[in-house]
């Protein structure tokens, strides 16, 4: 296809023009893809929700604990399987700087609730049979080199003290969304440590993690259960996994939608700059589309070459873009170890490129090519430059 | 030189859809880089302006909030005898015992909960924060249940208003008060009488003691003293420190995603400038020959070229400011990771930010501008021409 | 240096190379040019005459040979000091005007005069000079686009004689003129060089130009013809 021949070579002739155009939609492409897999990574949480776990938290705020003894009401409300238990612990390892999740649970109950969790089976029963064993997750004993038998010591915050624990299982994720920079350990080993240091504080935990047999009766479940503690002195507050998760990203809303602001704004840039590049490529062959009217050529074939050229730009720039958002992730997730869990680029934020690059490519093309088939005929006489 | 810069400009003005199209793109680089720049700022200022620099808080050792934070009954007096302690106008030490616990409150608009800080205060806390005035209503009366909300809190969240009930802790709290505390962390917290709060959440115990000292110089060896007390297992922190601290893993965060976003953004918008500085030359070659022709010399040339570049970055740098000024109106709140509590605040446009926005639209304009006007000054006179 | 001679030309060579031929385009030019002298020179195209009026201002350097032009042989001239020579001692005029757009009739004229020292008041007062011998003081504030070719031209002139330089090199000056735009033109170059004395050396292919001239030399292939004519 002769018209084909023009239009790839028309797309290089201003080598200089294209090459800069293609590079900037590569970084900003790149960027893009960045941000939106840091807004995924900051909903990695909820993404990792089950339908069939509800969290019970106290009424009054996450940082208030519940008594142990609620269990066993919750486990009698009809529709609840299993009950587990734990709390935040917040410990810090060797410095502030190496941060992880860390939270006290009870052990068999919990593994249960989470089959993303994969176990060797007899790292499990170590990890059960030993109050003082943790298990830790993949990413986080790779980081930190750990391996199974060594003891690790992490300085509490919330519950003053240095706590040693032997670790007796490392677990890995399930799919590759699974957050592996988490530790837990047994309940009761700190609790035993409370009841010597503040008594007080001993037999309660932070939340109840509860199992359900029918996701679909989860809310009239949760109402039970927030019914059974009402006018108590520590009421509950029961909600899905997905909407307590939820409820960490809103807290920190304002900086996701600045991201996301962002994000559009990159686009606008791209768009910005293939405009001003379509727009100067069609105002210097003005008298050569001219020409080709004079040819005979319709307005059809004139789109197709501006189009063309527009599209072919932009997509450039965005399989680059593309390809190298990959080992830019690999550098970047290196870089961050622990403080970001989960770092994947999805299906979906590549097709959103692609979607991107697509679209830029029409509407830069749309002014420029109005002009070229608008042109007088008569300018194809006139002398170019 | 006038007539040079009369030149570039009209020339910027000649080719205009180009110029505005590259100038927004520099505008809205400068627009991003501020913003982040302000959210920032905006955090760090309030809680910079949270604390008094006489006043010293005191937590329990490696405490990093003051939820966090336990000091019992028997401490808390062993403090309130220090000698360097200012005295109130009453006769009594001006020194607070607190309790700081986080409570779920919904916002008007949202349908998740926040963290809201609830502050158990003493005789002395008002007395102590110099910059909180009650603007409404009055202090809650010592024994009751009854709370001073902050400004910032009665105006996003729900049900807190002057003479609402909040109810938590099996009680009903009454609404008595808003307090104004500026911009600072205090507009976002409500306060209640601190006996009442222990009850309610049935904790004994205190999370901080604040006192001022009488001379801001004691601050060294009144923290030592603290520090080294074995019975005590406290630390002492100046109380602007302690805010400032607060806010430092946020602004960091903030910090670092506005210098990437700006780097990124700048490397496309100095593209841009790059393919119109490149136009520019190659649609005015003949201009540089007659001008070389005349007896402008290559640096001339070179320096002329930059010039434009510059004048189109400076002036899209300065919309973009123009723009991100009228942010300041904007308030912002987001859950403060460190404390996990809530803090509102405004963005700020300090005069630092305007600073390095116009440095950065003048790096922007000569990195843009740079190659182009090489080329441009390269050129022999007799090409340029087309003489031969 | 011979007397009353203002340009002296010795064994001037220049070639240059096209992809990977090389070709000469002067041999060993001889040329003197007197002093108030209006030159033409006239030759097919391709002879080299264009080539040498860039050489004879300074806008190229030769291979070999050299030019002296009012006692300075600029061939020996660092690229810095023959731009500010230039400057000082050449006006140029060209067939397509080469007048900055963007800038007034009265800013193109001013525009030699930046490179000269001049307060504002002193450059107003050359500049008026300039416009006045053109006779277009009444269009300064206009720009190119809004001038007829003539006009533009005209203020070409204006602008190669504000700085009143020792030659003025002009190639082709009425190439893109009509009938009674050109005679205006060559009306007020033959006014610069026999009212005000300039020396005038012109490149051309239009007979009714050759025609103003003093001396007519031609050159073919990269050689000067051995007499020079004098027109009738």
């Amino acid at each position: 296809m002769l018209l084909l021949k023009l239009l790839l070579r028309n797309a290089f002739r201003q080598r200089l023009r294209t090459v800069l155009t293609v590079l900037a939609i590569t970084i900003a492409i790149l960027a893009f893809g960045f941000l939106r897999t840091i807004i995924d990574a900051w909903y990695s949480g909820v993404e990792a929700s089950s339908p069939a776990r509800l969290v019970t938290r106290n009424a009054i705020s996450l940082t208030t604990p519940l008594p142990l003894s609620y269990k066993d009401r919750i486990k009698r409300v009809r529709g609840v399987r299993t009950v587990s238990y734990g709390q935040w612990f917040g410990g810090i390892y060797i410095s502030e700087k190496n941060f992880f999740p860390n939270f006290a649970v009870e052990p068999a109950s919990y593994l249960e609730l989470y089959p993303e969790y994969v176990i060797p089976e007899e790292q499990k029963k170590a990890f059960i049979k030993d109050r003082k064993a943790c298990v830790v997750g993949r990413k986080v004993a790779e980081e930190f080199g750990w391996k199974i038998g060594d003891t690790i010591v992490l300085k509490g915050t919330i519950f003053p003290g240095e706590w040693e624990f032997v670790i007796r299982a490392i677990y890995r994720g399930l799919t590759p969304t699974t957050d592996e920079t988490q530790v837990f350990f047994h309940w009761d080993y700190i609790n035993e440590g409370l009841k010597r240091t503040f008594p007080l504080r001993a037999d309660h935990v932070g939340f109840f993690l509860i199992g359900i047999d029918d996701p679909k009766r989860a809310a009239e479940i949760a109402l039970e259960i927030d019914g059974l503690f009402k006018n108590s002195l520590a009421e509950t507050l029961t909600e899905t996994e997905k909407a307590f998760q939820m409820g960490f990203v809103a807290m920190t809303e304002a900086i996701l939608i600045t991201i996301k602001i962002v994000s559009i704004v990159l686009i606008i840039i791209i768009l910005l700059i293939v405009s001003n590049t379509m727009a100067m490529n069609v105002r210097e062959r003005l008298s050569e589309y001219a020409t080709l009217k004079a040819l005979g050529f319709h307005w059809i074939h004139l789109s197709l070459l501006i189009y063309g050229e527009s599209i072919i730009i932009t997509m450039t720039g965005a399989i680059f873009g593309i390809i190298l958002t990959f080992p830019s992730a690999k550098i970047f997730v290196d870089a961050m170890g622990t403080l970001l869990p989960v770092f994947h680029i999805t299906k979906e934020t590549i097709l959103l490129d692609i979607l991107i690059a697509l679209s830029v490519g029409i509407s830069s093309g749309i002014a420029p090519s109005l002009k070229a088939i608008n042109v007088p005929v008569q300018s194809a006489l006139t002398r170019v430059g | 030189m006038i007539l040079f810069i009369r030149y570039n400009l009209r020339n910027l003005r000649t080719r205009r859809l180009t110029t505005i199209l590259t100038g927004m793109g520099m505008a809205f680089v400068i627009f991003v880089f501020c913003s982040v720049q302000m959210i920032s700022e905006g955090l760090r200022q309030t809680l910079v302006d949270t604390g008094s620099p006489d006043n010293v808080i005191v937590l329990r050792k490696g405490s990093q909030a003051e939820v966090v934070s336990v000091i019992e009954r028997s401490k808390a007096a062993i403090l309130e005898t220090l000698p360097e302690i200012e005295r109130a106008p009453d006769g009594s030490v001006l020194c607070a015992r607190e309790l700081v616990v986080l409570i779920n409150l919904y916002k008007k608009d949202a349908d998740k909960p926040s963290n809201v800080v609830i502050r158990g205060i003493g005789r002395n806390s008002l007395l102590l924060r110099e910059g909180v005035r009650i603007v409404k209503g009055r202090m809650p009366l010592p024994g009751s249940s009854e709370i001073v909300v902050g400004s910032s809190i009665s105006r996003r969240f729900k049900g807190l208003q002057l003479g609402d009930e909040l109810r938590f802790g099996l009680r009903n709290w009454k609404v008595v008060g808003i307090m104004d505390a500026g911009s600072t962390g205090f507009s976002s917290e409500i306060w209640a009488d601190i006996d009442t709060l222990m009850q309610a959440f049935r904790r004994p115990v205190y999370s901080s003691v604040v006192f001022r000292l009488r001379d801001r110089s004691d601050f060294l060896s009144v923290k030592e003293r603290i520090e080294r007390d074995p019975r005590l297992n406290l630390m002492a922190k100046r109380e602007v420190d302690f805010y400032r601290e607060q806010s430092e893993v946020m602004a960091r965060f903030l910090r670092i995603l506005g210098t990437s976003l700006a780097i990124v953004f700048s490397a496309g918008a100095i593209i841009g400038a790059m393919i119109t500085m490149y136009a520019q030359v190659a649609n005015r070659s003949q201009e540089i020959g007659t001008l070389r022709a005349l007896g402008f010399r290559r640096r001339e040339i070179l320096m002329g070229f930059i010039l434009e570049s510059v004048l189109l970055s400076l002036g899209g740098g300065i919309v973009g400011l123009l723009l991100s000024s009228f942010l300041q109106f904007l308030e912002i709140s987001t859950l403060n990771w460190q404390t996990f509590s809530e803090i509102a605040f405004r963005l700020r446009l300090s005069f630092g930010i305007v600073i390095k926005a116009l440095l950065f639209s003048l790096l922007m304009g000569i990195l843009g501008g740079l190659l182009p006007a090489v080329r441009a000054a390269r050129l022999r006179i007799v090409d340029a021409l087309r003489l031969v | 240096m011979q007397k009353g001679s203002i340009v002296e030309i010795r064994n001037l060579s220049k070639s240059y190379r096209r992809g990977s031929e090389i070709i000469s385009v002067l041999k060993g030019i001889n040329l003197t040019i007197g002093e108030g002298e209006f030159l033409a020179i006239m030759g097919p195209s391709g002879s080299g005459k264009s080539t040498l009026l860039n050489l004879i201002a300074g806008l190229d350097k030769p291979d070999e040979g050299s030019i002296i032009v009012a006692g300075i042989d600029i061939t020996r001239l660092s690229e810095n000091e023959l731009a500010r020579w230039r400057a000082d001692h050449v006006g140029f005029i060209f067939q397509f005007y080469n007048l900055i757009p963007v800038l007034t009739a009265f800013e193109n004229v001013e525009l030699p005069l930046l490179l000269k020292g001049l307060s504002g008041p002193e450059r107003y007062e050359h500049v008026m000079t300039a416009l006045k011998i053109v006779n277009l003081t009444h269009r300064m504030n206009h720009y190119p686009k809004e001038l007829s070719g003539g006009e533009q031209q005209r203020v070409a002139i204006a602008r190669a004689v504000v700085t009143d330089p020792t030659i003025i090199v002009a190639d082709e000056p009425t190439g893109d003129l009509d009938k009674t735009s050109a005679e205006d033109v060559l009306e007020l170059m033959t006014r610069l060089n026999e009212e005000y004395g300039k020396t005038i050396i012109m490149v051309t292919h239009d007979p009714r130009a050759a025609r103003r001239a003093k001396v007519i030399r031609h050159l073919d292939k990269g050689i000067l013809d051995a007499t020079a004519e004098t027109p009738s």
